[in-house]
């Protein structure tokens, strides 16, 4: 029974909820159990088995009072670690807000709680969301359940790519139904790719970024990862609104993302941005493009060769942009007013030995890099630089997008790869992110399908990207590529006896 | 009037631009929801945002920006219907975030226009750069502990207006003035209280020296946070002196931040940072652009008071006042809207005597208020009472002599003149027979005088108006009694 | 461009983090292979383009002027590791 309860989708869970077949705390405690017997993931920094019991209980008792409060009651999820939870504590991966117990609720996960929602953990992550692999949170890298079978990395343990790693190693392994991920660059995207599941980043200012920790402002969007298009679809729906807390959330309706499915693609138009390639690209990725593309054209879509002709200075503009914010929004971890104090001669001691000690490698990198470019002297050079091409690069997808509906692109440019590979050369991990960051500076929706596998058997996906707030047009076409793909996410062992 | 400062190698003169701070009047703070208000337990007006935890946002609070716009438009500035609010970043104690939200390349206000009344009568126009929002830092303390300084941060986050000046002022005194001229212009506007006790308005005052006839600034030096007229004018004093000295004595004046102490009547050096300061100014991601309205700006600017330069123009031109006069009258609303309702007459169509009304206000009223610590809003003579006053001096019931008496009688116990004169039988005397008896009773008794009189010493007249009305107990009307004795002396 | 340890220092300074001297070398090339990456952009032609504030282009909704926060100086401390009556404090700081 556990088993077939932690294979379920959220449509499934919600279907069977509603018919009785099963209690949201049935559900709650199958998957407390897969967390706690897959630990050897570390896809969680804190696990809340009795929060996710006492909210299916909850849950429970709405049903049975007739007060369903829609398709997530009831529903297992993980929260990344970088959403402040009311009394839970939330560390963003970081050393420096170990033992922060936020006295608020983001308003995502707050929406979700709100929906019935119910939490099994908080998940892990690069520290700050700086990272593409996971592997620089204070609390130890999240392991992907995925092995490769052939090749040079097999057996090893993999990387689940990053930022939001932990929830997709969670939701991959079945340890909950979906999970939040943020994306700055593409920390939903890329996991979502390297792990097989589905990874939403929807239109910047869609989801309220209140009470998430902020990494680059601009950027940050939350997101659902869930193992079908359907479940995304419903899990934003219960993310999404507009918030008066937060200045840059969208006064826009939140449509019924759900009801976008089933309607097929004919007569979508669908780019295929030919500026989307990478040195050294494997060929299995090109080519699972192509199949993509065959796919959409054989569901009735029209497939349209599109130039996005500045889509290569887009990571260079990225790490400009997201250090430079990050640099300003991690200034308020100085140890004096939460998190961690590393005591001090002085005053400036003290924010240095705090913040010396607090952030890891890679945070620091970023904050100098950040520091620097806003620099006097360098600031035009850099930084203003950097907001202009950005506009050329959103400029760029303007005009694509008066010939297309989406487009259809590879979300990354490698599988998942081994635990301490590219550790050594920053710009070699920031290559990961070379298909999503262009999306993301253009605040655009942009979705990640498990599309297939590499040869050594690694799961890949394929990235939608759509108009601003077109996101049923996102899950429309994803639910397409999804049905013709025909991707199989396994059971991975170790998750039930 | 030029302020020049003798020094061995010439004269000097002083160059002066201010960066007054003033804290809106908001009931919350700019981004968060807490309270402005003064005072209160160390860190409760303080906010999740104010304080700065993860993943809290800044939202602008709307009025403020009105405010902003007011002010302004109150200084004849040029309102930027497109401005940005950016990052300020800085460590320290007070700092919450980190860095500052403020305004830097594209400021709400831009160039702008302060009239300076001098005491001569004449006017002084003082360039406005710009004005810009800004968060207010909180509070460190460091007497409480011997290890630690501590942290309120109820001040943190509260809305100031940041306005610049051109350095356009040349001396201490016109420094005073300015500061005193925006003090009166935005209380007008109700954009700020102006209080500068409690610190919703202070200033950062830039000084350089240079010799007499040079067209070159110097190198300046800030004095920061000065928190009232008179030290504002003392510093630039102090501090003006002492670069003079330096570039005298073959010296060079450093560009730095200083702090006056009063106590000594010296500047001296912020303690030097090991590092100079860089701001690293970007525009905050977590606040789109401000854009307003032409019509926006336009429905404010609607609603603006008739402030102090319009004002004192009428009062000249309405009311003849000389400027002095009306530049003392129109520095406070509240004055203003007194000094007026004296003059107007409850007889329709029908004015008292604006002069007159004007004297009584500065010189009696003002005074009194003085002297009893009260302002006009709180006033014991209502502008009713005293403009009954002027109008019984105006139909001769009383003559000034004893409506200053009256007056006194009114300031302490705040009862109407007419009910004062009454009880007190102090109706002046128009009886021509009455008076004219006094008169002969006087030059009956008082023969060696008018002798004196008949001798050409025509000044003793006064005396006998003074005898006169010692008789009369001041009630004698002073114009009959001049007449009579004129003739009666003479024939 | 190749970035100096007294550069590290100072923008670490900047950032108030502490970065050990025998790191220096090590950041300062890691710091000076990104920024000769990032440099590439110089290739792009910007002339007359806006640089970008923000990707949305709504208006936001601003907060009306009343008091609805605050007053919560408990939960405003809560985290704090060094409260003492009702202040944060910091090492003692002399001005």
């Amino acid at each position: 029974m556990g088993n077939n309860l932690t294979n379920l989708t959220i449509a499934e869970a919600r279907d069977g909820l509603t018919g009785g077949d099963f209690s949201a705390v049935e559900l709650a405690e199958v998957h407390n159990k897969a967390v706690a017997d897959a630990r050897d993931l570390n896809a969680f920094v804190t696990e809340t088995p009795d929060v996710a019991l006492s909210a299916a209980k909850a849950s429970d008792a709405r049903r049975a009072a007739g007060d369903v409060r829609g398709p997530m009651d009831g529903v297992p999820v993980a929260i990344k670690d970088l959403f402040c939870t009311e009394g839970i504590q939330s560390t963003a991966g970081s050393h420096i807000l170990e033992g922060f117990v936020p006295e608020y609720e983001s308003t995502v996960s707050q929406n979700l709680k709100d929906a019935g929602a119910v939490m099994v953990g908080k998940s892990n992550m690069d520290e700050f969301a700086m990272g593409s692999a996971t592997v620089s949170s204070y609390y130890g890298n999240t392991i992907n359940p995925w092995k490769a079978a052939t090749g040079e990395n097999a057996g090893k343990d993999l990387v689940p790519g990053g930022s939001s790693g932990g929830s997709a190693s969670a939701v991959a392994a079945r340890l909950c139904l979906g999970a939040t991920g943020t994306d700055t660059g593409g920390s939903i995207r890329q996991p979502a790719s390297f792990t097989g599941i589905v990874g939403m980043k929807p239109t910047y200012g869609r989801c309220s970024r209140w009470g998430i920790v902020a990494f680059a402002s601009s950027l940050d969007q939350a997101g659902p990862m869930t193992r079908t298009v359907r479940d995304a679809a419903i899990m934003l729906g219960a993310m999404a609104g507009h918030d008066l807390r937060d200045s840059t959330s969208a006064p826009v309706e939140t449509p019924d993302f759900e009801s976008s499915l089933g309607q097929g693609v004919k007569g979508l138009r669908v780019g295929i941005p030919k500026e989307y390639t990478a040195d050294g690209m494997p060929q299995e990725i090109t080519d699972l493009w192509a199949k993509g593309a065959e796919w959409l054209k054989a569901a009735g879509a029209e497939i349209i060769d599109v130039s996005l002709p500045h889509t290569k200075y887009a990571l260079p503009t990225y790490y400009i942009v997201a250090p430079a914010e990050a640099s300003a929004n991690l200034a308020r971890y100085d140890g004096v007013r939460f998190g961690l104090r590393v005591d001090g001669e002085s005053l400036d001691d003290m924010y240095m030995n705090t913040r010396g000690e607090g952030f890891g490698e890679e945070v620091q990198r970023r904050v100098l890099i950040g520091t620097y470019v806003l620099s006097a002297g360098y600031y035009d050079a850099y930084y203003v630089k950097a907001q202009k091409v950005r506009t050329r690069i959103a400029g760029d997808f303007n005009a694509a997008f008066e010939d297309v509906d989406v487009m259809l692109a590879p979300t990354a440019p490698s599988p998942a790869f081994a635990i301490g590979e590219k550790m050594d050369d920053p710009v070699a991990m920031y290559l990961n992110d070379v298909f999503t960051v262009p999306a993301s500076l253009a605040g655009l929706p942009a979705m990640s399908v498990p599309a297939g596998l590499s040869a050594d058997g690694l799961p890949l996906g394929l990235q939608l990207i759509a108009r601003p707030f077109d996101e049923l047009t996102l899950f429309r076409a994803g639910e397409a590529l999804e049905q013709a793909a025909g991707f199989d996410l396994p059971i991975f062992s170790g998750g039930e006896d | 009037m030029s302020y020049i400062i003798q020094g061995d190698t010439g004269d000097w003169e002083v160059v002066i631009g201010l960066e007054v701070h003033a804290q809106i009047v908001s009931n919350s703070k700019l981004f968060s929801g807490a309270s402005t208000e003064f005072g209160g337990e160390s860190n409760d007006h303080v906010s999740l945002v104010d304080a700065a935890m993860p993943g809290m946002l800044p939202v602008l609070n709307e009025h403020c920006v009105e405010q902003a716009v007011r002010t302004g438009l109150g200084l004849k500035a040029h309102i930027n219907l497109y401005s940005v609010f950016e990052r300020k970043n800085y460590f320290y104690a007070d700092l919450p975030q980190g860095y500052q939200i403020s305004q830097f390349a594209h400021p709400i206000v831009g160039a702008g226009t302060v009239i300076l009344d001098m005491p001569d009568g004449s006017t002084r126009p003082i360039g406005i750069e710009r004005l810009h929002m800004e968060q207010d830092a909180g509070k460190s303390m460091h007497d409480q502990d011997p290890k630690r300084s501590f942290i309120d941060l109820n001040r943190s986050g509260v809305a100031l207006m940041e306005i610049v000046s051109d350095p356009d002022m040349r001396s201490p005194e016109e420094a005073g003035i300015y500061v005193r001229k925006l003090r009166s212009i935005v209380r007008y506007l109700g954009t700020c209280d102006g209080n500068m006790e409690q610190g919703s308005m202070r200033a950062d005052v830039n000084v350089s020296v240079r010799k007499v006839g040079e067209t070159d600034l110097r190198t300046r030096c800030e004095i920061k946070n000065v928190n009232s007229v008179r030290f504002v004018m003392q510093a630039i004093e102090v501090e003006a002196q002492r670069q003079v000295e330096i570039w005298e004595s073959g010296g060079e004046v450093h560009q730095e931040t200083r702090l006056f102490d009063p106590a000594k009547s010296e500047t001296r050096a912020m303690r030097s940072k090991e590092f100079a300061h860089d701001y690293r100014y970007f525009p905050d991601p977590d606040l789109l652009p401000v854009k307003l309205s032409a019509e926006y700006v336009d429905a404010i600017a609607a609603t603006l008071p008739e402030l102090p330069d319009e004002k004192k123009n009428r009062f000249m031109t309405d009311y003849s006042l000389s400027a002095y006069d009306a530049g003392v009258l129109v520095v406070d609303q509240d004055t203003a809207a007194y000094f007026e309702d004296v003059v107007r007459s409850p007889e329709k169509g029908k004015t008292r005597d604006a002069k007159l009304a004007a004297n009584w206000v500065i010189s009696n009223l003002f005074g009194a208020l003085n002297a009893l610590g009260k302002s006009v809003t709180d006033s014991p003579v209502s502008s009713q009472q005293l403009g009954q006053l002027l109008d019984l001096m105006a139909d001769d019931t009383i003559s000034g002599r004893i409506a200053k008496d009256v007056f006194e009688i009114m300031i302490e116990t705040s009862r109407d003149p007419a009910d004062i004169v009454e009880e007190k039988g102090l109706t002046q005397i128009t009886d021509t027979g009455a008076i004219e008896a006094a008169v002969d009773d006087v030059i009956a008794n008082s023969p060696e005088q008018v002798q004196e009189f008949k001798d050409g010493n025509e000044r003793i007249a006064g005396w006998f108006v003074g005898q006169v009305m010692k008789a009369t107990q001041g009630k004698a009307n002073p114009g009959m009694v001049n007449q009579l004795l004129k003739e009666k002396l003479k024939s | 461009m190749a970035l100096d340890q007294d550069t590290v220092r100072r923008i670490a300074f900047l950032a108030r983090i502490r970065v050990e001297d025998e790191r220096l070398d090590q950041i300062a090339g890691e710091l000076d292979g990104i920024l000769h990456w990032v440099e590439q952009l110089s290739e792009v032609d910007t002339d007359g383009v806006e640089p970008m504030t923000s990707v949305t282009e709504v208006i936001p909704a601003l907060r009306s002027d009343v008091v609805n926060d605050g007053n919560c100086r408990d939960r405003v401390l809560a985290n704090a590791p060094d409260p003492v009556d009702g202040f944060y404090t910091v090492p003692k700081v002399v001005e």
